[in-house]
């Protein structure tokens, strides 16, 4: 059988421009998260994690296509790599893709603003001339976008994958999580008693994947759907615990497998209770657990993808990374989260995420 | 599927209403027509009305049965995301931000109403490509059923864009 790796990697966020910069910020326990008051995004003041003015200056390409090619371009540089071998997809993942056009424009062309027609632009930009893979399916759309490349290439379809995801921080976003009372007044608090809700972010990430060994192994994953409601999530975690098993049971793993679980933790109140039931039934609750959405906000189509290459590299590195926020447990079952940085040897890791519309992704990584 | 107003089962129309009926019209007098009895239908977007419209045609006339919920799957792409009702929720934004708008600014939510309305809760995946990619669909549906993910699968393509819609949606069993 065949098996996918991850051969190179970035992240290109308000934290940093390369995945070591972003690790080592988070390490340090920086936070891209800012208090920013600008009526273009909101008529009062907001917390979120926003790239600084002039860190995207490309004035041919939109925010939202600069920060995938900024990615990218990034990881094609650490190798000699043929995109154009005919067996290579090229995957993006993303919400709201140029979105940020009808605030700037007002009236944009329609083309500009379809998710495919801008993933080509973006993969033609690279010299990649069949079609680009859109997945576009709301919060776990990056961590689904690495399954889905797994999927392909599992399938002899493709050889080798560049999986990139991005969003962009908009009006049009953060106005609509402010309508469902969503947003936190201070930055994100995951799995705390005080979390008061979301802080939005924005950010990229990129994976190649190929199925020659190299560092990461890309295990099973799985989703499932909750069937209960579009914008809440499930009141028993057990479709998110269903999609945990099914990911260990692919690997071939048990829970006691785990080093560690890269959690949504998005901070709202709903959303980290049904997942301290979902790590209930999978079995999970012996394991440490942590979220990353005080150091990134929460990134949209980006987070599965940001967050699983911290994951790598902290698998590599035999760490877990501490929760940034958290201080008191506030979910009902007793989920191990911490605050403090802890090192321990471990092979596995597993990586969830939740979203809209009652999704739930969850993938194994190992070293 | 459906196109121009009419709605085909195994490529028959089974279902009509004149070409010029706008849209709204033809997706409440559809509702009418094969369902009438779910509410929730009202409070959709085009797109989750659509997709909802044909799982219920196909479902009604060939349910899956003996599938645990999590055997059953969607796999759904379009062209225009969520855009258009992006474009409402985004007129919304002047006045006062609608939440009721702004939970169909996702692609996927149409597969969380096929998901609550028939309890499937297996695997999703939404992709947006320029036409209908059957060879992606048909080839990431295949994986899905080889892996034992799933055994049965709804996909298809479900798109709209103001006046503009299609519909053509499949049924894939182990």
């Amino acid at each position: 059988m065949r098996n996918v790796y991850v051969a190179a990697d970035n992240i290109f966020s308000p934290l940093g421009s390369t995945t070591a910069e972003n690790f080592a910020q988070v390490c340090n326990g920086q936070s891209g998260i800012r208090l920013h008051d600008d009526p273009a995004f909101a008529p009062g003041p907001f917390h979120a994690a926003m790239f600084a003015p002039g860190q995207l200056n490309m004035t041919a390409f939109t925010r939202f296509e600069q920060m995938l090619i900024r990615s990218v371009q990034q990881v094609l540089d650490q190798g000699n790599i043929d995109i154009n071998d005919g067996r290579t997809a090229f995957i993006v993942s993303t919400t709201k893709g140029n979105i940020e056009l009808l605030e700037e424009q007002g009236n944009p062309a329609m083309a500009e603003m379809e998710l495919f027609h801008t993933a080509r632009k973006v993969a033609t930009h690279f010299g990649y001339t069949a079609d680009p893979i859109v997945v576009s399916n709301a919060c776990i759309s990056g961590l689904l976008a690495i399954l889905t490349a797994r999927r392909l290439m599992l399938s002899g379809r493709y050889d080798q994958a560049i999986v990139t995801g991005a969003d962009v921080l908009t009006k049009f976003v953060l106005s609509g999580f402010q309508s469902f009372q969503a947003v936190s007044p201070e930055p994100c608090r995951p799995f705390d008693a005080e979390r008061k809700g979301v802080t939005l972010g924005e950010g990229a990430a990129t994976v190649l994947l190929t199925t020659r060994e190299a560092g990461i192994r890309v295990g099973a994953g799985a989703v499932t759907n909750d069937a209960n409601h579009i914008s809440g999530p499930s009141r028993t975690g057990a479709e998110l615990g269903y999609a945990m098993r099914q990911a260990l049971k692919g690997t071939g793993l048990t829970p006691s497998d785990i080093g560690f679980v890269s959690a949504h933790g998005t901070a709202t109140m709903y959303n980290d209770e049904m997942e301290s039931k979902a790590l209930h039934l999978a079995g999970l609750l012996d394991r440490p657990v942590n979220s990353l959405k005080g150091y990134y906000g929460h990134t949209l189509g980006a987070a599965g993808l940001i967050e699983a290459i911290i994951g790598m590299r902290a698998l590599q590195q035999d760490t877990v990374i501490p929760t940034l926020g958290f201080e008191t447990l506030g979910v009902s079952q007793p989920v191990l989260i911490n605050n403090q940085i802890t090192y321990k040897p471990m092979q596995h890791f597993l990586k969830t995420v939740s979203g809209f519309g009652g999704c739930n992704a969850a993938m194994v990584f190992s070293k | 599927m459906i196109r121009n107003n009419r709605i085909y089962r195994n490529n028959e129309v089974i279902w009509e209403t004149p070409e010029d009926q706008s849209l709204p019209d033809f997706l409440r007098a559809a509702y009418d027509h094969f369902s009438g009895q779910y509410p929730k239908f009202h409070k959709m977007d085009h797109l989750s009305k659509l997709g909802w419209l044909a799982a219920e045609v196909l479902l009604q006339h060939r349910p899956f049965t003996g599938y645990a919920p999590e055997q059953v799957g969607l796999v759904l792409a379009n062209r225009s995301a969520s855009l258009d009702t992006d474009l409402r929720y985004f007129d919304s934004i002047k006045d006062f931000p609608s939440p009721a708008l702004f939970v169909y600014t996702l692609a996927n939510i149409v597969m969380g109403e096929i998901s609550i309305r028939h309890g499937f809760k297996g695997e999703n995946a939404f992709f947006t490509s320029d036409t209908y990619d059957e060879g992606l669909i048909m080839g990431y549906t295949r994986q899905l059923l080889y892996e034992g993910a799933v055994s049965a699968v709804l996909c298809g393509w479900v798109e709209v864009m103001g006046s503009a819609y299609e519909v053509i949606l499949h049924q894939v069993e182990k």
